[in-house]
């Protein structure tokens, strides 16, 4: 059985049907990734599994348990976090702060401790700035806080959105090179990515949404090789 | 740049300074505040508010000109300030003749012969010319400050301020030091007159802070740097007389100042309870929540309902036991009103809560619900609290005796605020270092996130609002025993109003940030009843003030002043 399902999901928002029943299936310790442009429904498609968004029609399973069930605040309890779209720091909080809020769904203080010292073996930035408030910190680093944030609740599922959005490539392979590690220790990925080249790189599998639809899936390697998906994301002729 | 330019620069100025006498004459206030001294027989306060336009038009006329015409030409700089001060002084004489002539009081209501009598020195027509004059010599003398050195700048603005503040609030001190004993009251006498300082006073105080500025400025900084490199023992037995000396103040204060300022003590007392309480909900959570008034009235209703003896009592039980019944009931009734409205966002917000402020107002005061609430006529005999034998819930028809220590003074009822103030303070002190407190400034910060994260919104925001609720419960209760009867037409949405400010102006989440605040914006102008009636003008500038130069308020929180000054910090964080 696989880590996560969405079956036939049809989400809206108010009258706009953003999400047409797509289809993913994500197996345990993969990367996937979700290509495609603006407005083809990937942030969507994160905020449904999320929970922040409910489909109106189709199903979610997650570790063999439909998630459709709980409220946006119970599933990070089941194990899956979210690096939100434009990072979404607490600007008024310090780093630490806002690590702590990540930790907030853990009842063990002991977790937390152990939790922060691996976030801040992965970023040893962070820590440099656990002091200083998470809106003073630069671009790179405020991806570096959301995604150690997302970490401090020990997920099994990550779920980020455009991590690598604004960044200097320096800082985009930086931040890539870092999901490989996280998925090495066990946590498996769902990548959404304007950046396909990036995306596809790192990934195991990848689908291709364009508006509200899965049109392509397939293996990393086989997307990147598509001639479709070279001319359309890739920037090739 | 050419020689007109500057001083056609400086009758424009004069005009714009003049415009603002006019407009101080004819809103009233320099005929209320000419009620009052700022030095006995020498200056009004009225006179002061125009000498000091005159004087502020004079100083920017200079400053201006020396953009205009370079730093260095120190006769140009007066001439400006001259020319300005005598526009300004020449806008009100036009006005004084004008009025003369043509009766314009059916329009402006405040242009009354006692005005013109002000603005004239009591001479008449005849006597339009002073003014002009006396305003000229006001504008040069602002003019003139400029050109003095930095050094000399600073000791004589201290003492004007300090002398100005001295003459406000002559009242108080007086008071304060006639009832320290005759010694004293012979020093008073001496130092103040009725309504400001007398000239000696002035005198005294003026060239006191100017030597004390001096002396400071001379060896200022090597008392700071002893103070800094104090061992921490010493430091610590440092920062403990200082809040020992303002703990001695805050509670020996309203025993030596008669009942008047106790009253205004307790009602800033008051303020700051429900700012703390106030502060959890907007300072923490993010939650503007502009009807708090409905739970001071409910907490106010409640004790007055339990304990009154008047027609509408329902029981006569002790104001200690009616105490927790009402934060209970205003914290049902955050529950109550809070549940439909929290998924409403921001500026929403504040407008649905903004209507049941006035929704439990008219309900209040409705001959509707006029059998349970007394309606219009409100509930009166609302017991004193009561220290000695407690018997909480035993009902009696005869209004009760106090076998004890009657707390029936507003001097007495202060503690009691003082007392729930320090517990609401403590308490928010704890909850905002608690994991709840995190989930709040999370809120505040982004709600996707904060629930992505596992932070339960309605939950939690609930807490924030039934928390605010229960102080504001509080604040009401209290106030129903101190004043001894309620009635809806004090429920006012200016209830709410005057919280949300005096929590922004003393700046947002932070606590003794509100202890500032009320005393700023609901204390002095309770102390100054001339001023009182301006009290919205003032408050309006104030604030805009007060947003334009220091928004993160009087005393900010640690992270709001990281905020707005982390310009050192963030340079060398680019990466």
């Amino acid at each position: 059985m696989s880590m996560l399902t969405v079956e036939n999901a049809h989400t809206y928002y108010g009258n706009i049907h953003a999400l047409k029943g797509i289809n993913i299936t994500i197996e345990k310790g993969e990367i996937v990734t979700l290509i495609g442009g603006n407005g083809a429904g990937k942030t969507t498609t994160l905020r449904t599994i999320s929970g922040l968004l409910k489909p109106r029609e189709g199903d979610i399973t997650y570790e063999d348990e439909s998630l459709l069930k709980y409220k946006a605040h119970e599933i990070v309890y089941k194990g899956i976090s979210m690096v939100p779209e434009g990072r979404g720091v607490f600007a008024r909080l310090t780093v630490t702060e806002n690590l702590e809020m990540g930790a907030y769904s853990l009842s063990n203080k002991q977790d937390m401790g152990n939790n922060m010292e691996r976030v801040f073996n992965l970023f040893p930035r962070l820590k440099e700035r656990r002091s200083q408030l998470a809106g003073t910190l630069s671009g790179g680093e405020q991806q570096m806080l959301a995604t150690g944030r997302a970490l401090m609740a020990d997920p099994r599922l990550l779920l980020m959105d455009e991590p690598s959005m604004g960044l200097a490539p320096v800082l985009v392979e930086l931040i890539f090179e870092t999901i490989e590690q996280i998925n090495k220790t066990g946590v498996t990925i769902l990548l959404v990515e304007q950046n396909a080249l990036m995306a596809l790189s790192i990934a195991h599998r990848g689908y291709v949404l364009q508006t509200g639809e899965i049109v392509i899936s397939d293996t990393a390697q086989n997307l990147k090789d598509n001639p479709t998906v070279q001319k359309a994301y890739l920037g090739m002729e | 740049m050419k020689k007109e330019n500057f001083l056609w620069n400086s009758i424009k100025t004069g005009m714009l300074g003049g415009s603002i006498a006019l407009f101080i004459c004819l809103i009233g206030m320099t005929e209320v505040f000419s009620k009052r001294d700022v030095i006995e027989k020498v200056i009004t306060l009225g006179q002061f508010v125009l000498l000091a336009t005159s004087v502020m038009t004079g100083l920017i006329a200079s400053r201006q000109t020396s953009q205009l015409v370079g730093e260095n030409r120190s006769l140009h700089r007066l001439t400006a300030g001259l020319v300005a001060g005598l526009m300004t002084g020449v806008v009100l004489a036009l006005f004084v003749l004008a009025g003369d002539k043509v009766n314009i009081r059916a329009v402006f209501l405040n242009a009354t012969p006692g005005l013109y009598n002000i603005l004239t020195f009591e001479k008449g027509v005849s006597g339009v010319w002073v003014l002009p004059v006396i305003s000229a010599v006001s504008g040069l003398i602002g003019a003139a400050f400029l050109l003095l050195p930095q050094a000399a700048q600073k000791p004589l603005t201290q003492a004007t301020l300090f002398l100005f503040f001295m003459a406000l609030f002559s009242g108080l001190f007086r008071v304060v030091l006639i009832n320290q004993g005759t010694n004293w009251e012979k020093i008073a006498k001496y130092l103040y007159g009725q309504t400001g300082v007398t000239s000696e006073g002035a005198l005294i105080f003026f060239f006191a802070v100017v030597i004390i500025s001096v002396l400071w400025s001379w060896r200022g900084q090597s008392v700071k740097t002893s103070v800094a490199h104090l061992p921490k023992g010493g430091k610590l037995t440092l920062r403990l007389l200082a809040f020992a000396a303002i703990g001695y103040v805050a509670l020996g204060l309203p025993q030596v100042s008669g009942p008047f300022i106790a009253q205004v003590i307790v009602t800033v007392a008051l303020f700051i309870l429900m700012g703390l309480g106030l502060n959890i909900t907007l300072g923490f959570a993010g939650l503007l929540d502009l009807g708090f008034v409905a739970f001071y009235a409910i907490g106010a209703y409640t004790v007055g309902l339990l304990t009154s003896y008047g027609p509408f009592g329902l029981q006569h039980i002790s104001f200690w036991a009616a105490v927790p019944i009402a934060v209970l009931v205003a914290m049902a009734a955050g529950f109550v009103l809070g549940l439909p409205v929290l998924g409403v966002r921001g500026d929403y917000l504040a407008i649905a809560t903004l209507g049941f402020g006035e929704i439990v107002r008219l309900l209040a005061g409705s001959d509707f619900l006029a059998k349970y609430f007394g309606g219009p006529q409100g509930v009166i005999g609302i017991q004193k609290p009561c220290l000695g034998v407690l018997e909480p819930f035993v009902k009696i028809d005869v209004p009760r005796v106090c076998n004890g220590i009657e707390l029936g003074k507003p001097q007495d009822i202060y503690y009691v605020a003082v007392a729930a103030a320090l517990l609401i303070a403590f308490v928010a002190w704890r909850l905002r270092e608690s994991r709840l407190g995190r989930a709040w400034m999370a809120i505040r910060e982004d709600e996707d996130v904060a629930e992505a994260l596992g932070v339960n919104l309605i939950q939690t925001k609930l807490l924030a609002y039934m928390l605010g609720a229960a102080m504001a419960g509080l604040g009401g209760a209290i106030f129903a025993t101190l004043i001894g009867s309620i009635f809806a037409s004090s429920m006012q949405l200016i209830v709410s109003i005057n919280v949300v400010s005096l929590i922004i102006v003393g700046g947002m989440g932070s606590i003794p940030g509100v202890i500032v605040g009320a005393i700023a914006l609901i204390g002095l102008p309770e102390l100054l009843r001339e001023v009182s009636e301006f009290r919205y003008l003032l408050y309006g500038m104030t604030l805009i003030i007060m947003m334009l130069s220091k928004p993160e308020g009087l005393w900010p929180s640690q992270a709001a002043k990281r905020e707005l000054h982390h310009v050192e910090a963030s340079t060398e964080a680019e990466l």
